[in-house]
């Protein structure tokens, strides 16, 4: 319900906020690029945010693989329904049979309630007008702490690049245009990627 | 933001975010294990995430905005992740504490 909220509050049409998650479905990009475009963004900048953020279910993909062993046209049905929570299920199982169930099952329901909910999200704002009477401002905010906390719990590697994309964003906000910060934000990663790296190279010689 | 603009945006999302997760199965699992790509891949949520937080609380197209009862929401929805809140319930708590701070 957020995003559909939170899409029509950016500008998107309640019809255009459905097909984003019928054809998107992966929620963190839908909510960068409704986020991005609701700050004043350009269209590429939150296309180039969406991407970024979507690129893990390449990841999930790859490790689904053969896993999931998805032949003919069960194969991009499998990539359509490939995100965090679909590959979270399947990986937590210890045959490969209940992992393909569980893929399967998570994911068929995710899809429903994920499209259902969009669309009441989005009629329902659309309904009530000011979405800033409703607190939708806090509320998408709050979706990206909630979907990035279990990152920030698996260590301090995330947590220091974390730190390092939020300050960047935060100083970049009055001197570059409004989508910019957040792509910036990248090059924190980049650097905090390659000082492990140099020091794991270092280690081993 | 034109509605052709709208539908060029969800749809062009739909297809590169679907292709994405399409060349996990097809290409082969080798070319992703270079320990850097996938580091980096792995972290780019985090980055991303962080900096849109940041921008969705204080940011208001190119100035700050330091708006009380949204930041009050936010922080609300700090400690129930901190307290590992389910989703749905840091999103509710967010909204309603900037709703009500504002009704007052």
């Amino acid at each position: 319900m957020a995003f559909g909220a939170a899409s029509v509050a950016a500008g998107f049409t309640p019809a255009q906020s459905s097909v984003s998650s019928l054809l998107t479905f992966t929620g963190g990009s839908q909510f960068a690029i409704a986020g991005v475009i609701a700050g004043g963004g350009t269209a590429a900048a939150a296309l180039g945010s969406g991407f970024l953020l979507g690129a893990r279910n390449t990841l999930y993909a790859v490790r689904l693989q053969s896993l999931l062993d998805a032949r003919g046209w069960m194969r991009p049905i499998a990539a359509l329904l490939t995100i965090d929570e679909s590959t979270a299920m399947a990986l937590g199982q210890s045959q490969p049979r209940l992992s393909r169930l569980a893929f399967w099952w998570t994911a068929g329901a995710v899809y429903l309630f994920w499209n259902i909910a969009t669309l009441v999200g989005a009629l329902g704002a659309q309904a009530l007008g000011d979405p800033k009477r409703f607190g939708l401002d806090a509320a998408v905010p709050a979706a990206f702490l909630a979907l990035v906390a279990p990152r920030l719990r698996a260590g301090a590697l995330p947590r220091r690049v974390a730190l390092a994309g939020g300050l960047i964003a935060v100083l970049l906000i009055p001197l570059t245009p409004p989508g910019v910060p957040v792509l910036a934000a990248c090059a924190a990663l980049v650097v905090a990627t390659d000082a492990r790296v140099l020091r794991s190279l270092r280690r081993s010689r | 933001m034109s509605n052709a603009t709208g539908w060029y945006i969800v749809l062009l999302s739909g297809v590169g975010c679907y292709a994405l997760k399409l060349a996990g199965y097809v290409m082969p699992a080798r070319w992703f294990e270079h320990s850097r790509l996938r580091r980096l891949i792995e972290l780019m949520p985090v980055a991303l995430l962080a900096a849109l937080i940041v921008v969705q609380a204080v940011a208001s197209g190119r100035h700050y905005d330091w708006n009380a009862a949204r930041l009050a929401g936010v922080a609300v929805a700090a400690i129930a992740v901190w307290r590992k809140a389910p989703f749905i319930v840091v999103v509710i708590l967010a909204a309603t504490t900037a709703a009500l701070l504002r009704a007052i």
